[in-house]
């Protein structure tokens, strides 16, 4: 009877599953591999079908100029948006955990940017960032009589200017997820401090703080895929430009594969990104393990 | 601390709050100006420039958005319907039956939440052309259909659900799928909800896996349409350009200020799990 009864949960266990597995392997793990396949491979073109090439497309990587310069942009762009994004997140949900005056509209300002098409936001910020009358110029010139400048043609600018915009975009939405922390933390904590003495900022230090890690750890993951994720602002901000000062690995891989069309190298390149976000997973999980005080 | 450094703390707490919230607001609202008032204002604030709705009439006319909304529309519909039906059905398997290789299932599924459909745009784009799909409205729904995400969020929620409203249903002689249709489901209520917004609102606003399968006006959602009508150097004045990326934003934006509580609680929901 036991027996029969565990037969049966298999059978139902593994035909509810059937559904979600064959889309999840059809379009997730199986092009997983087979980009690593086709990695090996030239690109097919007209006539021509793929052949065998060995280790090719990596060395013409490793040779690449370009794919060193969107590295190497998407290092910089993950360290401008994370750390920025992140803290302005941690205190965004403490003012509006906090009963402060007009506290709903506060909420709604830091949260609006989350529901807006990333689209949407890059075409707002073009006309923000408009030479000599977008609205940027007009501040800067009023409050400090600087000169009309092209921040998002200007390579020096470029990226910078994208990092300002993904921080916008992304600081409200990681907003919610410690504001959902910060109303766990037991209100009887913060009081017993208090009454020991201690000041708002040892309060936010030795015992908020170390409580949000848990969620820091949830954002920081969140955060580190997000800036190989994000490229949509690109293509209306700046197109990859001026010279890929502004290109992203991701964008990079979309310009090889359905611009030039050369999709071998571009799954090449695919393999790289894959490579280093499961690096990044596994080192972002050992660093924080530690620090992490799970409830 | 005493009193006064007390008030005088609060009022620079509130201060900063809203200064930043201010600034956090500032380009939508620059955006809305621009929208709502003819072109000669463009950079030109006064507080008593006419009204108009001229620049959202001309950006409905210059681009077929009409069509762009519908193919939105058909598109959210077909996502949300499918992973709702795949990833229950998943979720009530990882969560309530035992059965071999269900560790291993489980962590591929997992694996889904780093390696999204739209890394692999490369590989996936093969695929549609395999079966035919390029330039349809399916194709850029397929990928997503089965989430890892929605699979774990659900799971998570039907395990906290007693197993012994799960038996008693099952003494009354339901049926596998009548349990989970009976039981499961109308308890999950609040997590098919804030899923629901979360995915809704994500792909309403998705880019570039879009932009790589479509190529016509019949399947384009409304952001690669925006992004295709911005990108005419023809001279567009900036004011339509806004009014259309307002318009596109616009049905998310009006649900999310009819019912901001719900949207900020479904992300938080979506998020702790």
């Amino acid at each position: 009877m036991q027996t029969l009864r565990l037969k049966r949960d298999w059978i139902y266990g593994w035909l509810l599953l059937l559904p979600a597995l064959v889309f999840l392997f059809a379009f997730t793990h199986i092009p997983a591999v087979t980009t690593l396949l086709n990695s090996f491979f030239s690109t097919p073109r007209g006539r021509r079908p793929a052949k065998f090439i060995g280790l090719e497309n990596y060395e013409r990587m490793l040779n690449d100029a370009v794919f060193w310069k969107v590295l190497w942009n998407n290092l910089w762009f993950a360290i401008g948006t994370i750390p920025v994004s992140v803290a302005l997140a941690i205190v965004m949900a403490l003012w509006v955990n906090d009963k402060l005056a007009g506290r709903s509209f506060v909420r709604m300002a830091y949260f609006t940017p989350t529901v807006l098409p990333l689209i949407a936001v890059a075409n707002i910020w073009l006309f923000f960032y408009t030479p000599g009358f977008g609205l940027f110029d007009q501040i800067t010139g009023f409050l400090f009589g600087w000169p009309a400048s092209n921040y998002l043609g200007n390579p020096e600018t470029a990226l910078n200017a994208i990092i300002v915009v993904t921080v916008w975009k992304e600081a409200g939405f990681f907003m919610i997820f410690y504001l959902a922390a910060l109303q766990a933390i037991p209100i009887s904590l913060k009081e017993a401090a208090q009454i020991e003495g201690a000041g708002r900022w040892t309060i936010f230090w030795r015992i908020t703080f170390p409580l949000l890690m848990p969620t820091t750890l949830f954002v920081c993951v969140n955060a580190v895929i997000n800036s190989f994720r994000l490229v949509d602002h690109i293509f209306i901000l700046t197109d990859g430009g001026p010279d890929n000062a502004s290109a992203l690995l991701l964008f990079y891989i979309y310009e090889v594969a359905f611009r030039f069309w050369e999709t071998a190298y571009g799954a090449t390149l695919t393999v790289a990104l894959l490579v280093l976000l499961s690096l990044l997973a596994i080192g972002q999980f050992f660093f924080f393990d530690r620090k992490v005080h799970y409830k | 601390m005493t009193r006064a450094s007390d008030m005088f703390d609060r009022f620079l707490n509130t201060f900063a709050a809203w200064a930043l919230a201010l600034l956090w607001i500032l380009p939508l609202a620059y955006a809305v100006w621009t929208a709502i008032h003819p072109s000669a204002y463009e950079a030109n604030f006064d507080l008593f420039a006419p009204l108009t709705t001229e620049n959202f009439v001309k950006a409905w006319q210059a681009a077929p958005f009409h069509r762009y909304f519908l193919n939105t529309f058909i598109l959210v519909t077909m996502i949300l319907a499918g992973q709702f039906l795949l990833c229950t059905l998943a979720a009530f398997a990882f969560a309530r039956f035992e059965f071999p290789g269900r560790n291993v299932l489980f962590a591929l599924v997992l694996l889904q939440l780093l390696v999204m459909p739209d890394i692999l745009m490369v590989e996936n784009y093969q695929t549609m052309r395999l079966l035919n799909l390029v330039d349809t409205i399916p194709a850029i729904a397929l990928p997503y259909i089965a989430s890892g995400f929605g699979i774990f969020l659900l799971r998570q929620t039907f395990m906290t659900i007693p197993k012994e409203l799960d038996e008693a249903a099952r003494i009354e002689g339901a049926s596998v799928l009548g349990v989970l249709w009976k039981v499961y489901i109308p308890l999950a209520k609040p997590t098919y909800l804030a899923y629901g917004l979360v995915s809704v609102s994500h792909h309403w606003n998705n880019f570039l896996w879009p932009l790589i399968v479509t190529n016509s006006v019949e399947t384009r959602p409304v952001t690669v349409g925006l992004s295709v009508f911005s990108a005419i150097d023809s001279g567009i004045e900036w004011s339509v350009i806004n009014a259309a990326t307002l318009m596109t934003s616009g049905p998310l934006l009006i649900a999310f200020l009819l019912f901001q509580r719900q949207f900020v609680q479904s992300f938080m929901r979506a998020g702790i799990k």
